[in-house]
């Protein structure tokens, strides 16, 4: 066989090899791994659950903002749990990434250069209390909707830390909509607060469930690979038809003056989303951008003699456990 | 100094009368850290009552690739399978 007709050959049993993975998924059969999987399955896996992971790391700095200004312990305890468990999260992905044969430290190294993206959702600030709220019932809420199909995602690792994940987040979900209720129910200074709250984040809440199904360039393998269960539209449609209802019940108002109930397809039309916003935080220039991946850096850095410090006194340990025993 | 904190696997035992099952991994300087990070990071709810943890390096594990010789064997021993013998129909606790 010339060189030529060998690598033919090759990329033949590759082809084949690739089939065999897409029909395997398609049966419903996971991957885990140590398993055969092709070049850019792996590639995209470690993109999609790294973005994950980052989103939850640095989920916690604009919440963390409100901790100490929690308006009474229960709800102080509750932020501090809800942070802890995005901590956890990330904690969760990094380690199901890992397995695809990328270290936590290239991953840190992602996020730090800005060669690793994560939600651009995080990238707005948190003005008010209220903010806490809207972060909760609808940040958390998108994050539902976007999180359950993944459960049954083809690469198992992930599958079983989106499990956890689900498990969890409901609860951050419904303590968000308790501090939006609770202010509506509140003095008309607070009732305003937790409108002009949902008045910010509710387009950025939107625009969390990704482009447009037309703009959107990785749909389709994703459904293969089931990395992807439904399309970003009709996520978004499920999440505007279920938050309309619970913004009805604490008498606020969605900033969307074109938002109509259709009683033909039995789905919200809602106004223009602003694409335009959207790139440009996705691109670095939102308004905390900067600010997020600082005080990321700054804790990363900030720890490092901590990090070193336990290492020195593991091999310390180490060593004198050697010592007795050689006595 | 630049030393990355290894990598250990962690195993939780939901409650008594279960066995340890495998939970995740995490890193930690030393076998006491990673027991602490565990109970952190994987049973902030009461998932367990009892926590393994071991240095990932110290695992071996069977390759994919090698499925065939090791497992098929076991695939055509239909005899160490109940079914595989004939019994009269009115034979009963058996």
């Amino acid at each position: 066989m010339s060189h030529t007709e060998k690598k033919i050959a090759n990329a033949d049993q590759i082809r084949s090899l690739e089939e065999m993975f897409d029909a395997k998924i398609a049966r419903d059969g996971k991957i885990e791994p140590k398993d055969w999987m092709p070049e850019k399955y792996r590639k995209t896996h470690i993109r999609q659950i790294s973005q994950h992971a980052h989103s939850e790391i640095v989920g916690m700095l604009p919440e963390a903002n409100w901790i100490s200004r929690a308006p009474s312990l229960r709800r102080k305890v509750a932020l501090l749990a809800k942070v802890q468990d995005e901590a956890g999260h990330g904690l969760y992905l990094y380690s199901a990434c890992e397995t695809l044969g990328i270290s936590r430290e290239e991953l840190y190294e992602q996020l730090h250069s800005g060669k690793a993206k994560y939600s651009s959702i995080f990238n707005y600030p948190t003005l008010t209390w209220a903010d806490m709220g809207a972060i909760g019932w609808l940040v958390d809420g998108a994050a539902i909707i976007n999180q359950v199909p993944l459960c049954s995602t083809s690469f198992g690792p992930y599958a079983r830390a989106m499990v956890r994940v689900c498990k969890e987040e409901s609860f951050h979900q419904r303590q968000g909509y308790e501090i939006m209720m609770t202010l509506c129910n509140g003095t008309q200074e607070q009732k305003d607060m937790a409108q002009d709250a949902l008045n910010r984040w509710w387009w950025p809440a939107l625009m969390m469930l990704g482009p447009t199904d037309e703009q959107s360039t990785h749909t389709e393998q994703s459904m293969i690979w089931k990395l992807k269960r439904k399309t970003n539209d009709e996520l978004r449609q499920q999440f505007i038809d279920q938050t309309v209802p619970q913004a009805d019940i604490i008498g606020l108002n969605i900033p969307d003056s074109e938002l109509k109930y259709n009683n033909e397809t039995g789905h919200y039309d809602f106004g223009e989303i602003d694409w335009e916003e959207f790139w440009q935080v996705v691109k670095g220039h939102g308004m905390c951008n900067k600010e997020r991946i600082s005080a990321r850096k700054k804790a990363w850095d900030n720890g490092e003699w901590v990090r070193d410090a336990a290492v020195a006194y593991a091999e310390k340990q180490a060593e004198s456990q050697e010592a007795k025993q050689a006595v | 100094m630049k030393k990355n904190w290894p990598l250990w696997e962690v195993f939780v035992r939901s409650k008594n009368g279960l066995e340890h099952r495998h939970f995740g991994s995490l890193h930690a300087p030393d076998a006491e850290m990673a027991l602490k990070n565990a109970r952190d990071v994987y049973t902030r709810r009461n998932e367990g009552v009892s926590i393994w943890v071991v240095e990932s390096i110290n695992i071996k594990a069977s390759n994919p690739d090698d499925n065939e010789e090791m497992f098929e064997p076991a695939t055509d021993k239909a005899y160490r399978h109940p079914t595989f013998y004939d019994l009269p129909d009115d034979i009963e606790h058996m």
